[in-house]
């Protein structure tokens, strides 16, 4: 079960005509397909539409009674070959994942899909986690839209604008025969809002009416002669038909002023940002009315120069705001103006940066300094003249403020993996560590710095391939369960056997895809009603060919976590040693055990709650537990003693009792400041005798040391 | 044809309704519930005809790390209000941070400024990982931000909301959201915040406790400081014993009060910490101790030596052994401190679990100094203790008869003086206090610096070890320095490096210009 329940909200989907719907920008998506009559929708979760896919599985329900097929694809190629559906027949589909990495992913897939071409509207959402808060490579999507001649939605953000486009990317993909992505930014996934809503629609031809009446045409299929003659038809027919339909409906939109010296061109994503910047310029009000044209590129690809063209006319000067690198907007137009011969200064990155987000800060000086020099009598005086205001001179925080990169959660079980990791290391010295896409790669930070690179979802230990040879030290490599399953059983497993691999492979089996928000996956050991789990990723490795494999049931038994990676460091065989590493994520435990705990204690039921503690007068400050841990709830205090120069360690009360601590502190032969404090709620008549009868004799014993030396007490 | 355009175009008068716009953001570490706070604002603003939009990031992003939440309001009208998704410098009205230094990040970012922010922040503090691991105190000062904050923004309310919210038995998101409508920052009245509440329907009794604490201090214009380290308790100061005992302890006292009284209270502490660990003649050793380095203190530098000397002498003395270690582990303080701590609801138990991981060392650290000394110069021996007795252990403490084991150890206490470990320990300080006093006749400062020096030798095991290391290297390097002028300065350098890391990196950096500069002049006074 995912991180987050959608349950309740998804029975907003049921509304229909003349109803308001309020929410997310994800649930608006959901509706908005649904309201598109689409036939099947599929993915593959990552920030930022991780959610859109939990929307979508806990919508499943209402998805079935609409006839529509609901797909956890295994990955985002997965994923975008599931639109071969709407090659063949008029079916509406949509997949989602997030850009760019998950249209890397899919490229293969889409790019056959685009060849092919489509009947039923295709849309591939694509959440483009760029710019603050993102947690991937800094890319643009835009490159595979152009590349495979998909079309490239970036609707307004705000929730009737994505809706629109919804339907709009459907009719379109439908007119042009052509795939269409649509592009949504980081925050417009979870922008909150409101729109018209419109009755969900039956797909009008279901996937079970195309298994019912199977087609095929082998004119789609990728191969010569016909791709050949797919390359033509893309630009002979599929091209203007696409431009056509964004001219006749009006797909692009244009505010302000009809006349004016000057003009905006922006892709839609950036609407609401620009016309912060005009606001704060003085040149819009509250609503958006604005006193310099803008020209809203909801479908930035492909651009359609006759609209750009009516656009420039009478203007000396057009701003193109196109976040991210390379310029492609830019490029275009500043091309379709040099060939058409137009007389018009073509402003953008000489105004704006060229690489990271467009920030408000970043799009108010880019807007401000494309004014100053375009038009400088429209802006109000006092930002006309060079520092009018004097800003207060703040002390530098700088080297106060620490930085704060993500990190592993209290109780999470991979940290006990990289403790021992870390200390096998200290053992036996530094190795060569790859790392994979995950939760597992926080541990290539501070305190554990273990792995020194990412190469993409499953191919930790492909990355290490060239050291398959082996040498002085084995390499090891890291991959999660969610990259295991996304490609990582033949990408780095079957490679690794197939090379006769030296490596070591550590399998960090969190029973979820964890760091995408906690959906199942194979391996998950939750009951699933839709979906299949309980496959065992020790079999799968057995599978494919691995001799050496060892499955560690509880992470935080460090010693054997230790034991184990030595052993794979030290043996004789020959071929990948794989290390299987599985316990289930905290987040996800507490959140399934939390409540039926608490329920159990209400019901006077026998429950025992572990907790850990540090005896600050035993811990003398050294921190190395903490160097061997990172835990959030693994803190500091400073006592008031004066005699204690260093504050020592400290648990806080969100310490879920995971046992690192302790576990750690003895593997590693720290120091003997950790106790655990298991809290017994409802103990039975025996538990409490008992009990009382030994505090008691402890009180006792305690009481006549107490008596016989001078102690120091509090008054 | 650009000229005939411009006339038809002026600079829009500012729309009096942008001023509506309440542009709010949040930061927040990963896990604190931003979400949750978000989602009732945003419940509250819309039961009082406002029109909002929230923007959030969810994802990998957040697991922990520092992460922003953001929302603009305004009164609903006719037509939608066009709001940005992202907040930009200069331009938020209400800052909340979570967290001290997040509020610090808010400053930094350029979030909040004194023409139209309220910043409301708790004063706690999450440590970031980076304050954690440094080996000496690596810990963030907020003194910085509260006094950035006050220069940057408009209004400045803060308290500890977090204490607040675990009092209540709820989460920080009640306190914050309770002192965001106690700020009076959002035009809305209190129990538009408080049905916000109530109808997200989950912990609402809870979540209302902490809202109505987190409000009245808010309303209240609080500003309190970020307390340094727990909620300040009544120094553990008295005497309790056996009469003859509390009598004895009473002569040790007045010596100790007879010090100077720049090094009185320190000599008192340290003469407390030293008894409590052996007993009143271990008191008396180290009350001569510290006379014998008073008499050759120096009045006219206010006896730092001397309150130095009382401070980590004390250390020295009362150091971490099997027995201290079994003592504190068994006294009833201990178990009253734990079952403070932990809270164990009325009627429940507690099971109490120890980790010990003796090693051979510490097993003939409590011998005889003769026979410890014996068995640890042999290989073999060490070895064979070590497979007897190197493994994890896991006491029970709340049973009766690994207590017992713990009480017992703790007892023999007595017997320590004729350890090997007593042994090791008082040679070692010995030659520091020696080390020391040479240095204070050439140069006080360093006499004083070199006392400090102390504050390296400190955890168990290898964690010791490497402490002690640490010590050995830095008075390798103050040997070097003494007679320079800036000898005190390079050592407080030295020790300061030594904290900074695990590994002692830093230590290393610092040493190799020590020996650049000190070991050339050295040769120099040679020749």
């Amino acid at each position: 079960m995912a991180e987050r329940s959608f349950a309740k909200e998804v029975q907003k989907l049921k509304i229909g005509e003349g109803e308001t719907f309020s929410g997310e920008g994800i649930l608006a998506l959901t509706k908005a397909l649904l309201e598109a009559g689409v036939g099947y929708v599929g993915g593959y979760q990552g920030a930022p539409i991780s959610h859109l896919m939990d929307v979508l599985a806990d919508a499943e329900e209402i998805l079935t009674e609409l006839g529509v097929r609901y797909e956890a694809n295994a990955s985002e190629a997965a994923a975008a070959a599931m639109l071969a559906a709407s090659v063949h027949y008029p079916i509406r589909g949509a997949v989602t994942f997030k850009g760019p990495v998950g249209v890397n992913v899919a490229s293969d897939a889409l790019a056959n899909l685009s060849s092919s071409g489509v009947t039923g509207g295709a849309l591939v959402i694509i959440g483009e986690d760029y710019g603050e808060g993102s947690s991937i490579m800094q890319e643009r999507s835009h490159a595979f839209a152009m590349k495979s001649q998909m079309w490239l939605l970036d609707p307004r953000p705000n929730l009737p604008s994505i809706v629109q486009s919804v339907h709009q990317g459907f009719e379109l993909s439908e007119a042009s025969n052509t795939p269409v992505m649509l592009m949504v930014r980081i925050r417009s996934c979870h922008v909150t809002g409101s729109f018209q809503a419109r009755d969900n629609k039956r797909p009008p031809f279901t996937v079970k009416d195309a298994l019912a009446n199977p087609r095929s045409d082998y004119a789609r299929v990728v191969l010569p002669p016909m791709s050949y003659m797919q390359e033509h038809d893309k630009i002979n027919n599929r091209w203007p038909a696409a431009q056509k339909f964004i001219v006749e409906h009006k797909l692009n939109e244009m505010f302000g002023p009809k006349e004016a010296p000057v003009g905006i061109v922006l892709q839609g994503g950036m609407y609401n940002g620009v016309i912060r910047a005009l606001q704060r310029l003085g040149l819009a009000d509250i609503h958006g009315d604005t006193e310099i044209p803008l020209y809203v590129l909801n479908v930035t690809y492909p651009l359609v120069h006759d609209e750009f063209f009516e656009f420039c006319e009478g203007k000396s000067s057009v701003l193109v705001v196109e976040e991210g690198q390379p310029e492609f907007i830019e490029q275009a137009l500043g091309s379709a103006l040099f060939r058409a011969g137009k007389n018009i200064s073509l402003h953008g990155k000489d105004m704006l940066p060229m690489a990271g987000e467009y920030t408000g800060q970043v799009m108010l000086d880019g807007i401000e300094a494309f004014l100053k020099k375009a038009a400088p009598e429209l802006l109000p005086a006092r930002l006309r003249a060079p520092n009018s205001e004097e800003k207060p001179a703040l002390p530098d925080l700088s080297k106060t403020v620490p930085i704060r990169p993500p990190g592993f959660c209290t109780g999470c079980p991979e940290r006990p993996i990289f403790a021992a990791l870390k200390m096998t290391e200290q053992e036996f010295g530094k190795h060569q560590i790859a790392g994979d896409i995950g939760c597992h790669l926080f541990a290539s930070l501070p305190p554990f710095e273990i792995g020194g690179s990412t190469m993409g979802y499953g191919l930790g230990p492909a990355s290490n391939a060239a050291f398959d040879g082996g040498g002085e030290k084995r390499s090891i490599s890291i991959i999660g369960d969610g990259g295991f399953w996304h490609n990582g059983l033949s990408s780095s497993i079957g490679n690794a056997v197939y090379n006769k691999s030296d490596g070591v492979i550590v399998v960090v089996d969190n029973f979820y895809s964890a760091a995408t928000g906690g959906q199942d996956i194979l391996s998950s050991r939750a009951d699933n009603a839709s979906k299949a789990t309980g496959h065992p990723i020790a079999d799968a490795v057995r599978g494919v060919g691995v001799k050496w494999v060892r499955q560690i049931d509880r992470t935080y038994d460090v010693p054997k976590m230790r034991e184990i990676l030595k052993e794979a460091l030290t043996t004789d065989h020959v071929g990948p040693k794989v290390i299987v590493a599985s316990s289930e994520c905290m987040l996800n435990r507490q959140r399934r055990e939390k409540p039926l705990m608490n329920k159990a204690i209400k019901e006077g039921r026998r429950v025992e709650k572990p907790r850990f503690g540090v005896d600050e007068d035993i811990c003398t400050g050294d921190h190395a537990c903490i160097r061997l841990s990172g835990c959030p709830s693994l803190s500091l205090k400073k006592l008031d003693d004066p005699l204690r120069d260093d504050p020592v360690a400290s648990i806080d009360q969100s310490c879920v009792g995971c046992g690192n601590c302790g576990e750690v502190a003895d593997a590693a032969v720290l120091c003997p400041s950790f106790f655990r404090a298991d809290v017994v709620h409802n103990p039975g008549w025996f538990e409490r005798t008992l009990g009382s009868f030994t505090s008691r004799a402890i009180a006792w014993l305690q009481n006549r040391r107490s008596r016989g030396r001078i102690e120091f007490v509090r008054t | 044809m650009a000229s005939k355009t411009q006339t038809a175009l002026q600079s829009k008068a500012h729309d009096p309704a942008l001023d509506q716009i309440i542009k709010l953001a949040i930061m927040a570490v990963g896990g604190q519930g931003g979400g949750v706070l978000t989602n009732w604002i945003e419940d509250c603003a819309h039961r009082n005809g406002y029109v909002v939009q929230a923007t959030s990031v969810a994802g990998v992003a957040q697991r922990t790390g520092a992460t922003i939440y953001y929302m603009e309001m305004a009164p609903a009208q006719e037509r939608a209000p066009v709001f940005s998704l992202l907040p930009a410098a200069g331009d938020v009205d209400i800052l909340v941070a979570a967290e001290m230094m997040e509020a610090g990040r808010a400053i930094m970012r350029g979030f909040v400024t004194p023409d139209r922010t309220t910043l409301i922040a708790s004063s706690h503090r999450a440590l970031a990982v980076s304050e954690k691991t440094v080996p000496g105190d690596g810990i963030a000062d907020s003194e910085e931000v509260i006094a950035a904050a006050e220069i940057a923004a408009q209004r400045f309310i803060a308290f500890d909301m977090e204490k607040m919210a675990v009092d209540a038995g709820s989460m920080i998101s009640a306190s914050l959201f309770g002192a965001l409508a106690g700020s009076g920052a959002l035009p809305f009245e209190r129990e538009s915040f408080e049905a916000a509440i109530k109808a997200s329907g989950r912990g609402v009794e809870a979540s209302l406790r902490a809202f109505a604490a987190g409000f009245e201090a808010a309303a209240g214009g609080k500003i309190e400081r970020p307390q340094a380290g727990q909620a300040k308790l009544p120094a553990a100061n008295a005497p309790a014993g056996p009469k003859h005992l509390v009598e004895q302890w009473s002569k040790l006292e007045a010596r100790a009060a007879a010090m100077p009284e720049a090094a009185r209270d320190m000599a008192l502490t340290g003469l407390r910490a030293v008894v409590d660990f052996q007993d009143l003649d271990y008191g008396a050793e180290y009350l001569d101790r510290l006379e014998q380095v008073l008499a050759q203190d120096d009045p006219a530098k206010g006896h730092e030596l001397t309150r130095e000397a009382a401070k980590y002498i004390a250390k020295a003395m009362a150091y971490d052994d099997v027995f201290r270690v079994a003592d504190l582990k068994t006294r009833g303080s201990r178990f009253a401190r734990v079952r403070t701590e932990i809270a164990p609801a009325k009627g429940a138990q507690m099971k109490l679990t120890e980790f010990m991981h003796p090693r051979a060392e510490e097993i003939v650290g409590m011998m005889p100094s003769g026979l410890g000394r014996r068995l640890s110069n042999s290989q073999g021996s060490m070895r064979l203790i070590d497979r007897l007795f190197n493994k994890g252990r896991r006491l029970r403490t709340d049973r009766l008869l690994p207590f017992a084991q713990l009480y017992v150890l703790g007892g023999l206490r007595k017997y320590r003086r004729g350890t090997l470990r007593h042994a090791i320990e008082k040679e070692h300080m010995e030659a520091w206090l020696d080390k020391a006093m040479t240095y204070r006749k050439i140069d006080y400062a360093l006499g004083v610096e070199t006392l400090r020096n102390r504050r390296l030798v400190k955890g168990y095991s290898d964690t010791h070890a490497r402490g002690l290391s640490k010590f050995d290297r830095v008075m390798d390097g103050v040997a070097l320095l003494a007679g320079r002028d800036d000898a005190a300065h390079w050592c407080r350098l030295l020790r300061e490096a030594a904290l900074a890391d695990e590994k002692g990196d830093q230590l290393e950096g610092a040493l190799k210009t020590v020996r650049s500069f000190a070991g050339q002049a050295e040769t120099v006074l040679q020749n």
